[in-house]
Protein backbone atom coordinates (compact mmCIF):
# COMPACT_ATOMS: atom_id res chain seq x y z
CA UNK A 1 0.00 0.00 0.00
CA UNK A 2 1.49 3.28 -1.12
CA UNK A 3 0.65 5.48 2.24
CA UNK A 4 2.98 8.22 0.86
CA UNK A 5 1.28 11.47 1.65
CA UNK A 6 1.57 14.59 -1.01
CA UNK A 7 0.82 18.39 0.58
CA UNK A 8 -1.28 19.47 -2.07
CA UNK A 9 -0.10 23.19 -2.33
CA UNK A 10 -3.11 23.30 -5.21
CA UNK A 11 -5.46 22.45 -2.64
CA UNK A 12 -4.24 24.91 -0.02
CA UNK A 13 -3.76 27.64 -2.81
CA UNK A 14 -7.32 26.92 -4.06
CA UNK A 15 -9.27 27.15 -0.25
CA UNK A 16 -7.62 31.20 -0.03
CA UNK A 17 -10.34 32.76 -1.49
CA UNK A 18 -12.92 30.91 0.38
CA UNK A 19 -11.31 31.62 3.65
CA UNK A 20 -10.89 35.22 3.03
CA UNK A 21 -14.81 35.36 3.46
CA UNK A 22 -14.47 34.19 6.69
CA UNK A 23 -11.84 37.00 8.16
CA UNK A 24 -14.32 39.99 8.27
CA UNK A 25 -16.30 37.87 10.74
CA UNK A 26 -13.15 37.06 12.72
CA UNK A 27 -11.91 40.75 12.63
CA UNK A 28 -15.49 41.54 12.83
CA UNK A 29 -16.32 39.64 16.44
CA UNK A 30 -12.73 39.80 17.42
CA UNK A 31 -12.36 43.58 17.55
CA UNK A 32 -15.89 44.71 17.59
CA UNK A 33 -16.12 42.81 21.39
CA UNK A 34 -12.99 44.19 22.64
CA UNK A 35 -13.57 47.60 21.52
CA UNK A 36 -16.86 46.82 23.88
CA UNK A 37 -15.07 44.88 26.10
CA UNK A 38 -12.75 47.52 26.66
CA UNK A 39 -14.83 49.99 27.96
CA UNK A 40 -16.02 47.10 30.01
CA UNK A 41 -13.32 46.41 31.56
CA UNK A 42 -12.43 49.94 32.26
CA UNK A 43 -16.06 50.91 34.00
CA UNK A 44 -15.50 47.12 36.33
CA UNK A 45 -11.93 47.78 36.80
CA UNK A 46 -12.14 51.10 38.25
CA UNK A 47 -15.55 49.74 40.19
CA UNK A 48 -13.52 47.37 41.56
CA UNK A 49 -11.11 49.93 43.16
CA UNK A 50 -13.64 52.15 44.59
CA UNK A 51 -13.09 52.70 47.97
CA UNK A 52 -16.68 52.00 48.22
CA UNK A 53 -17.51 48.63 48.97
CA UNK A 54 -21.18 48.55 47.78
CA UNK A 55 -19.61 49.69 44.13
CA UNK A 56 -16.82 47.09 44.51
CA UNK A 57 -18.81 43.75 44.88
CA UNK A 58 -21.29 43.87 41.56
CA UNK A 59 -17.70 44.54 39.71
CA UNK A 60 -16.39 41.64 41.88
CA UNK A 61 -19.26 39.53 40.84
CA UNK A 62 -19.23 40.59 37.35
CA UNK A 63 -15.17 39.51 36.46
CA UNK A 64 -15.59 36.12 39.13
CA UNK A 65 -18.57 34.95 36.34
CA UNK A 66 -17.93 36.14 33.05
CA UNK A 67 -13.15 34.62 33.98
CA UNK A 68 -14.53 31.35 35.76
CA UNK A 69 -16.97 29.97 32.73
CA UNK A 70 -15.86 29.09 29.29
CA UNK A 71 -16.30 31.79 26.64
CA UNK A 72 -17.96 28.50 24.81
CA UNK A 73 -20.47 28.11 27.03
CA UNK A 74 -20.89 31.81 27.40
CA UNK A 75 -21.20 32.26 23.39
CA UNK A 76 -24.13 28.55 23.75
CA UNK A 77 -25.88 30.64 26.43
CA UNK A 78 -26.01 34.02 24.89
CA UNK A 79 -27.60 32.69 21.07
CA UNK A 80 -29.21 29.50 22.04
CA UNK A 81 -29.81 30.51 25.54
CA UNK A 82 -31.16 34.31 26.06
CA UNK A 83 -33.60 33.85 22.76
CA UNK A 84 -36.00 31.75 25.58
CA UNK A 85 -36.02 34.75 27.59
CA UNK A 86 -36.06 37.44 24.97
CA UNK A 87 -38.95 35.78 22.52
CA UNK A 88 -37.00 36.34 19.80
CA UNK A 89 -33.29 34.94 18.03
CA UNK A 90 -30.13 36.39 18.38
CA UNK A 91 -27.97 37.02 15.31
CA UNK A 92 -25.02 34.53 15.64
CA UNK A 93 -22.68 37.64 15.18
CA UNK A 94 -24.36 39.40 17.57
CA UNK A 95 -23.46 36.88 19.87
CA UNK A 96 -20.56 36.43 19.13
CA UNK A 97 -19.65 39.84 19.81
CA UNK A 98 -21.40 39.85 23.01
CA UNK A 99 -19.44 36.84 24.27
CA UNK A 100 -16.04 38.53 23.49
CA UNK A 101 -17.23 41.62 24.98
CA UNK A 102 -18.22 40.10 28.12
CA UNK A 103 -15.62 37.42 28.50
CA UNK A 104 -12.72 40.14 27.60
CA UNK A 105 -14.05 43.20 29.44
CA UNK A 106 -13.21 40.57 32.85
CA UNK A 107 -9.54 40.18 31.96
CA UNK A 108 -9.70 43.60 31.07
CA UNK A 109 -11.50 44.80 34.23
CA UNK A 110 -8.47 43.16 36.16
CA UNK A 111 -5.58 44.70 33.47
CA UNK A 112 -7.24 47.81 34.68
CA UNK A 113 -7.20 47.09 38.17
CA UNK A 114 -3.59 46.47 38.18
CA UNK A 115 -2.48 49.16 35.99
CA UNK A 116 -3.79 51.68 37.93
CA UNK A 117 -3.04 50.22 41.37
CA UNK A 118 0.55 49.76 40.37
CA UNK A 119 0.90 53.73 40.48
CA UNK A 120 2.71 55.02 43.20
CA UNK A 121 1.12 56.80 45.87
CA UNK A 122 2.73 59.96 45.00
CA UNK A 123 1.91 60.29 41.57
CA UNK A 124 -1.67 60.57 43.21
CA UNK A 125 -0.81 62.95 46.16
CA UNK A 126 1.61 64.88 43.96
CA UNK A 127 -1.92 65.82 41.85
CA UNK A 128 -4.20 66.41 44.40
CA UNK A 129 -1.77 68.90 46.31
CA UNK A 130 -1.39 71.15 43.14
CA UNK A 131 -4.88 71.46 43.52
CA UNK A 132 -6.73 69.08 41.00
CA UNK A 133 -9.14 67.48 41.54
CA UNK A 134 -9.50 63.51 42.33
CA UNK A 135 -11.61 63.17 38.64
CA UNK A 136 -8.63 65.83 36.96
CA UNK A 137 -5.84 63.42 39.07
CA UNK A 138 -6.69 60.21 37.66
CA UNK A 139 -7.55 61.48 34.13
CA UNK A 140 -4.32 63.78 33.76
CA UNK A 141 -1.70 61.78 36.09
CA UNK A 142 -3.22 58.21 36.99
CA UNK A 143 -4.66 57.09 33.63
CA UNK A 144 -2.12 57.91 31.30
CA UNK A 145 0.73 56.03 33.30
CA UNK A 146 -1.62 53.42 34.49
CA UNK A 147 -2.54 52.47 30.39
CA UNK A 148 1.30 52.74 29.17
CA UNK A 149 1.67 49.93 31.67
CA UNK A 150 -1.62 47.81 30.73
CA UNK A 151 -0.23 47.55 26.87
CA UNK A 152 1.53 44.44 27.20
CA UNK A 153 -1.17 42.39 29.30
CA UNK A 154 -4.04 44.31 26.86
CA UNK A 155 -2.01 42.78 23.31
CA UNK A 156 -1.86 39.43 25.66
CA UNK A 157 -5.81 39.48 25.93
CA UNK A 158 -6.39 40.98 22.33
CA UNK A 159 -4.77 37.79 21.09
CA UNK A 160 -6.27 35.62 23.13
CA UNK A 161 -9.80 36.91 22.20
CA UNK A 162 -9.26 36.71 18.01
CA UNK A 163 -8.34 33.16 18.84
CA UNK A 164 -11.64 32.27 20.79
CA UNK A 165 -13.50 33.74 17.84
CA UNK A 166 -12.69 30.13 16.25
CA UNK A 167 -15.16 28.52 18.95
CA UNK A 168 -17.81 30.14 17.39
CA UNK A 169 -17.81 27.92 14.23
CA UNK A 170 -20.14 26.17 16.74
CA UNK A 171 -23.22 28.49 16.37
CA UNK A 172 -22.29 29.11 12.74
CA UNK A 173 -20.58 32.15 12.50
CA UNK A 174 -18.92 32.07 9.03
CA UNK A 175 -15.43 33.10 10.32
CA UNK A 176 -12.31 31.55 9.38
CA UNK A 177 -12.75 28.38 10.76
CA UNK A 178 -16.66 27.77 9.98
CA UNK A 179 -15.28 28.53 6.45
CA UNK A 180 -12.47 26.00 6.52
CA UNK A 181 -15.15 23.18 7.87
CA UNK A 182 -16.87 23.87 4.56
CA UNK A 183 -14.68 23.68 2.62
CA UNK A 184 -12.89 20.40 3.63
CA UNK A 185 -16.22 19.29 3.75
CA UNK A 186 -16.52 19.03 -0.57
CA UNK A 187 -12.74 19.14 -0.88
CA UNK A 188 -11.57 16.49 2.04
CA UNK A 189 -8.38 18.69 2.07
CA UNK A 190 -8.03 18.97 5.91
CA UNK A 191 -4.18 18.97 6.33
CA UNK A 192 -4.13 21.70 3.79
CA UNK A 193 -6.80 23.96 4.77
CA UNK A 194 -6.45 23.48 8.06
CA UNK A 195 -2.92 24.80 7.57
CA UNK A 196 -3.85 27.85 5.86
CA UNK A 197 -6.28 28.66 8.44
CA UNK A 198 -3.79 28.84 11.35
CA UNK A 199 -1.53 30.66 8.66
CA UNK A 200 -4.18 33.25 8.60
CA UNK A 201 -4.73 33.47 12.51
CA UNK A 202 -1.08 33.80 12.79
CA UNK A 203 -1.18 36.75 10.31
CA UNK A 204 -4.17 38.11 12.04
CA UNK A 205 -2.33 38.22 15.51
CA UNK A 206 1.25 38.79 14.16
CA UNK A 207 0.09 42.10 12.95
CA UNK A 208 -1.32 43.15 15.91
CA UNK A 209 1.95 42.08 18.02
CA UNK A 210 3.68 44.45 16.32
CA UNK A 211 1.29 47.10 15.78
CA UNK A 212 1.16 46.78 19.97
CA UNK A 213 4.84 46.41 20.06
CA UNK A 214 5.26 50.22 18.36
CA UNK A 215 2.80 51.85 20.48
CA UNK A 216 4.63 50.96 23.09
CA UNK A 217 7.95 51.96 22.21
CA UNK A 218 6.18 55.43 21.63
CA UNK A 219 4.81 55.53 24.93
CA UNK A 220 8.09 54.79 26.56
CA UNK A 221 9.11 58.04 26.14
CA UNK A 222 10.08 59.29 30.01
CA UNK A 223 9.49 56.01 31.92
CA UNK B 1 29.00 79.62 60.73
CA UNK B 2 27.43 82.09 58.38
CA UNK B 3 24.33 83.21 59.59
CA UNK B 4 22.20 85.44 57.88
CA UNK B 5 18.49 84.59 59.11
CA UNK B 6 17.33 88.89 59.72
CA UNK B 7 15.85 89.22 56.41
CA UNK B 8 13.10 86.40 56.43
CA UNK B 9 12.77 87.31 60.16
CA UNK B 10 11.72 91.12 59.06
CA UNK B 11 9.11 89.97 57.14
CA UNK B 12 7.20 88.25 59.83
CA UNK B 13 4.40 90.67 60.99
CA UNK B 14 3.12 88.55 64.18
CA UNK B 15 0.01 90.33 64.49
CA UNK B 16 -1.50 89.27 61.53
CA UNK B 17 -3.96 86.73 61.26
CA UNK B 18 -2.70 83.35 61.01
CA UNK B 19 -2.52 81.35 57.43
CA UNK B 20 -2.34 78.06 59.65
CA UNK B 21 -4.43 77.29 62.99
CA UNK B 22 -4.11 73.80 64.18
CA UNK B 23 -5.89 73.27 67.09
CA UNK B 24 -5.95 70.41 69.05
CA UNK B 25 -5.46 68.19 66.87
CA UNK B 26 -5.38 64.39 67.28
CA UNK B 27 -5.02 61.44 64.79
CA UNK B 28 -5.02 57.93 64.90
CA UNK B 29 -3.61 55.03 62.36
CA UNK B 30 -5.74 52.37 63.49
CA UNK B 31 -4.31 52.08 67.52
CA UNK B 32 -1.58 54.13 67.42
CA UNK B 33 -2.09 57.72 68.08
CA UNK B 34 0.08 59.73 66.07
CA UNK B 35 -0.72 63.22 66.44
CA UNK B 36 -1.65 64.31 70.24
CA UNK B 37 -3.35 67.63 70.93
CA UNK B 38 -1.35 69.58 68.56
CA UNK B 39 -1.18 72.91 68.63
CA UNK B 40 0.15 75.10 65.86
CA UNK B 41 -0.16 78.87 64.57
CA UNK B 42 1.79 79.76 61.27
CA UNK B 43 1.90 83.17 60.54
CA UNK B 44 2.28 84.64 56.90
CA UNK B 45 6.05 85.28 55.77
CA UNK B 46 6.88 82.82 58.34
CA UNK B 47 9.49 79.70 58.45
CA UNK B 48 8.69 77.25 60.60
CA UNK B 49 10.77 73.85 60.35
CA UNK B 50 9.65 70.99 62.19
CA UNK B 51 12.42 68.36 63.54
CA UNK B 52 12.20 65.11 65.36
CA UNK B 53 13.34 61.53 64.99
CA UNK B 54 11.16 59.39 62.48
CA UNK B 55 7.86 58.06 63.51
CA UNK B 56 7.78 60.93 65.42
CA UNK B 57 4.61 62.48 63.36
CA UNK B 58 6.44 65.07 61.67
CA UNK B 59 4.83 64.60 58.18
CA UNK B 60 1.71 63.10 59.36
CA UNK B 61 1.27 66.55 60.91
CA UNK B 62 2.08 68.65 57.99
CA UNK B 63 0.13 66.20 55.84
CA UNK B 64 -3.19 66.96 57.28
CA UNK B 65 -2.23 70.68 56.51
CA UNK B 66 -3.47 70.36 52.76
CA UNK B 67 -5.69 67.27 53.89
CA UNK B 68 -3.56 63.93 52.31
CA UNK B 69 -3.92 62.81 55.80
CA UNK B 70 -7.51 63.11 57.61
CA UNK B 71 -7.66 63.69 61.71
CA UNK B 72 -10.29 62.26 63.86
CA UNK B 73 -10.26 65.39 66.51
CA UNK B 74 -9.61 69.09 66.23
CA UNK B 75 -9.75 72.22 64.67
CA UNK B 76 -8.06 73.12 61.41
CA UNK B 77 -7.71 76.57 59.85
CA UNK B 78 -6.29 77.09 56.56
CA UNK B 79 -6.13 80.80 55.08
CA UNK B 80 -9.49 80.90 56.20
CA UNK B 81 -11.02 77.45 55.01
CA UNK B 82 -12.13 74.72 57.90
CA UNK B 83 -11.53 71.29 57.59
CA UNK B 84 -13.48 69.14 59.60
CA UNK B 85 -12.22 65.56 60.92
CA UNK B 86 -12.31 62.70 58.95
CA UNK B 87 -13.44 65.58 55.94
CA UNK B 88 -14.15 64.17 52.74
CA UNK B 89 -12.94 65.72 49.89
CA UNK B 90 -14.77 68.97 49.63
CA UNK B 91 -14.75 72.28 48.57
CA UNK B 92 -12.55 73.80 51.28
CA UNK B 93 -10.51 70.94 50.83
CA UNK B 94 -9.73 71.79 47.18
CA UNK B 95 -9.62 75.19 47.74
CA UNK B 96 -6.62 74.67 50.54
CA UNK B 97 -4.71 72.19 47.91
CA UNK B 98 -4.90 75.20 45.37
CA UNK B 99 -3.57 77.86 47.26
CA UNK B 100 -1.02 75.35 49.60
CA UNK B 101 1.95 73.54 47.72
CA UNK B 102 3.71 70.78 48.55
CA UNK B 103 7.08 69.10 48.07
CA UNK B 104 7.98 65.75 48.68
CA UNK B 105 10.63 63.84 49.99
CA UNK B 106 10.30 61.46 46.67
CA UNK B 107 9.76 64.43 44.38
CA UNK B 108 7.07 63.01 42.86
CA UNK B 109 7.40 64.46 39.46
CA UNK B 110 4.69 63.23 36.36
CA UNK B 111 6.79 60.56 34.75
CA UNK B 112 4.85 61.07 31.62
CA UNK B 113 4.96 64.58 31.00
CA UNK B 114 7.98 67.00 30.17
CA UNK B 115 9.80 69.43 32.83
CA UNK B 116 7.53 71.93 30.90
CA UNK B 117 4.26 70.05 31.12
CA UNK B 118 4.43 69.05 35.03
CA UNK B 119 5.11 72.97 35.66
CA UNK B 120 1.83 73.91 32.88
CA UNK B 121 -0.04 71.43 34.09
CA UNK B 122 -2.10 72.64 37.54
CA UNK B 123 -2.36 76.42 36.48
CA UNK B 124 -4.25 75.05 33.11
CA UNK B 125 -6.36 72.63 34.46
CA UNK B 126 -7.11 74.39 38.03
CA UNK B 127 -7.00 77.91 37.27
CA UNK B 128 -7.83 77.54 33.53
CA UNK B 129 -4.81 79.75 32.38
CA UNK B 130 -4.08 80.29 28.71
CA UNK B 131 -0.90 77.48 27.69
CA UNK B 132 0.75 80.48 26.04
CA UNK B 133 0.71 82.35 30.15
CA UNK B 134 1.32 79.15 31.55
CA UNK B 135 4.57 78.23 29.65
CA UNK B 136 5.84 81.67 30.08
CA UNK B 137 5.47 81.47 33.79
CA UNK B 138 6.98 78.05 33.56
CA UNK B 139 9.82 79.27 32.50
CA UNK B 140 10.54 82.13 34.58
CA UNK B 141 9.95 79.54 37.20
CA UNK B 142 12.33 76.83 35.89
CA UNK B 143 15.18 79.81 35.03
CA UNK B 144 14.50 80.73 38.76
CA UNK B 145 15.52 77.02 40.20
CA UNK B 146 17.95 77.26 37.72
CA UNK B 147 16.90 74.71 35.20
CA UNK B 148 15.36 76.78 32.28
CA UNK B 149 17.58 74.95 29.45
CA UNK B 150 15.71 71.38 30.27
CA UNK B 151 12.33 72.04 30.14
CA UNK B 152 11.86 69.66 27.08
CA UNK B 153 13.37 66.70 28.62
CA UNK B 154 11.27 64.45 31.06
CA UNK B 155 12.01 64.13 34.84
CA UNK B 156 13.73 60.50 34.32
CA UNK B 157 16.26 62.50 32.52
CA UNK B 158 17.39 64.60 35.37
CA UNK B 159 19.32 64.38 38.46
CA UNK B 160 18.04 64.13 41.90
CA UNK B 161 18.32 67.65 42.98
CA UNK B 162 17.23 68.99 39.27
CA UNK B 163 14.29 66.61 40.20
CA UNK B 164 13.39 68.15 43.55
CA UNK B 165 13.94 71.99 41.61
CA UNK B 166 11.35 71.16 38.92
CA UNK B 167 8.79 69.74 41.97
CA UNK B 168 9.60 73.36 43.69
CA UNK B 169 8.98 75.38 40.43
CA UNK B 170 5.89 72.97 39.89
CA UNK B 171 4.36 73.74 43.06
CA UNK B 172 5.14 77.66 42.90
CA UNK B 173 3.11 77.70 39.40
CA UNK B 174 0.23 77.60 41.67
CA UNK B 175 1.49 80.99 43.53
CA UNK B 176 0.75 79.35 46.51
CA UNK B 177 0.44 81.26 49.71
CA UNK B 178 2.02 78.51 51.95
CA UNK B 179 4.82 75.93 51.27
CA UNK B 180 5.14 72.61 53.26
CA UNK B 181 7.97 70.62 52.67
CA UNK B 182 8.34 67.22 53.32
CA UNK B 183 11.85 66.21 54.05
CA UNK B 184 12.60 67.44 51.03
CA UNK B 185 16.65 66.52 50.77
CA UNK B 186 16.10 63.39 52.43
CA UNK B 187 16.24 61.09 49.46
CA UNK B 188 18.96 63.42 47.88
CA UNK B 189 22.73 62.11 46.93
CA UNK B 190 25.18 64.32 49.40
CA UNK B 191 26.23 66.54 46.60
CA UNK B 192 22.86 67.30 45.33
CA UNK B 193 21.46 68.06 48.96
CA UNK B 194 22.69 72.23 48.64
CA UNK B 195 21.35 72.95 44.88
CA UNK B 196 18.22 72.20 46.60
CA UNK B 197 18.40 73.74 50.24
CA UNK B 198 19.69 76.83 48.18
CA UNK B 199 16.70 77.35 46.29
CA UNK B 200 14.44 76.79 49.57
CA UNK B 201 17.00 79.84 50.88
CA UNK B 202 16.20 81.77 48.10
CA UNK B 203 12.29 81.76 48.72
CA UNK B 204 12.34 82.20 52.18
CA UNK B 205 14.11 85.00 51.50
CA UNK B 206 11.76 86.18 48.99
CA UNK B 207 8.70 86.22 52.42
CA UNK B 208 7.78 82.85 51.23
CA UNK B 209 5.54 81.09 54.39
CA UNK B 210 6.98 77.83 54.61
CA UNK B 211 6.54 74.86 57.14
CA UNK B 212 9.35 72.38 56.06
CA UNK B 213 10.49 68.74 57.78
CA UNK B 214 13.76 68.50 57.34
CA UNK B 215 16.98 66.63 59.15
CA UNK B 216 18.81 69.60 58.16
CA UNK B 217 20.08 71.10 61.32
CA UNK B 218 22.19 73.66 60.18
CA UNK B 219 19.45 74.56 57.11
CA UNK B 220 17.39 74.90 59.87
CA UNK B 221 19.02 77.21 62.21
CA UNK B 222 19.59 79.47 59.07
CA UNK B 223 16.55 79.94 57.72
CA UNK B 224 13.94 78.72 60.45
CA UNK B 225 11.97 81.62 62.07
CA UNK B 226 10.38 79.18 64.33
CA UNK B 227 11.73 75.48 65.40
CA UNK B 228 9.37 72.96 66.80
CA UNK B 229 10.41 69.65 68.00
CA UNK B 230 7.77 66.97 67.95
CA UNK B 231 8.35 63.73 69.98
CA UNK B 232 5.82 60.94 69.62
CA UNK B 233 3.48 63.47 68.28
CA UNK B 234 3.60 65.71 70.60
CA UNK B 235 5.00 69.21 70.64
CA UNK B 236 7.40 69.29 73.19
CA UNK B 237 9.81 72.34 72.75
CA UNK B 238 9.45 75.14 70.19
CA UNK B 239 11.31 78.60 69.94
CA UNK B 240 13.67 80.51 67.89
CA UNK B 241 16.59 78.19 66.49
CA UNK B 242 18.93 79.83 69.25
CA UNK B 243 16.41 78.82 71.72
CA UNK B 244 16.09 75.50 70.82
CA UNK B 245 19.05 74.40 69.36
CA UNK B 246 21.44 76.04 71.51
CA UNK B 247 19.57 75.87 74.71
CA UNK B 248 16.74 73.30 74.72
CA UNK B 249 14.85 72.96 77.96
CA UNK B 250 13.29 69.87 77.87
CA UNK B 251 15.39 66.81 78.24
CA UNK B 252 13.92 64.76 75.19
CA UNK B 253 15.03 67.70 72.94
CA UNK B 254 18.31 67.69 74.34
CA UNK B 255 19.12 64.05 73.92
CA UNK B 256 17.59 64.47 70.55
CA UNK B 257 19.94 67.21 69.68
CA UNK B 258 22.68 65.84 70.65
CA UNK B 259 22.09 62.19 68.84
CA UNK B 260 21.45 64.22 65.44
CA UNK B 261 24.24 67.42 66.05
CA UNK B 262 27.13 65.31 67.13
CA UNK B 263 28.59 63.76 64.11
Amino acid sequence: MDITFHFNWQAAFDSIPYLLKGVPYTLLISFGGLAIGFLLGIFFGLLRISPMQWLRWPAITYIEVFRGTPVLVQVLFIFYGLPQLLGGPIDAVTAGIAAIAVNSGAYISEIVRGGVQSIERGQREAGLSLGLSRVQTFRYVIWPQAFRRMIPALGNQGIISIKDTSLFAVIGVGELVRQGQIYIATTFNALEVYMMVAIMYLIITLTLSIALRMLERKGLVGQ
Amino acid sequence: MNKDTTLSRSSVDTNATPIVSMQKLNKHFGKLHVLKDVDLEVTPGEVVVIIGASGSGKSTMIRCINGLEEFQKGQLTVDGNSLSPDGKANRALQQIRTEVGMVFQQFNLFPHLSVLDNVTLSPMKVRNTPRAEATQTANRLLERVGIADQSDKYPTQLSGGQQQRVALARALAMEPRLMLFDEPTSALDPEMIGEVLDAMRELAREGMTMVIVTHEMNFAREVADRVIYIHKGEIVEQGTPEDVFDNPQNERTQSFLARVLTH
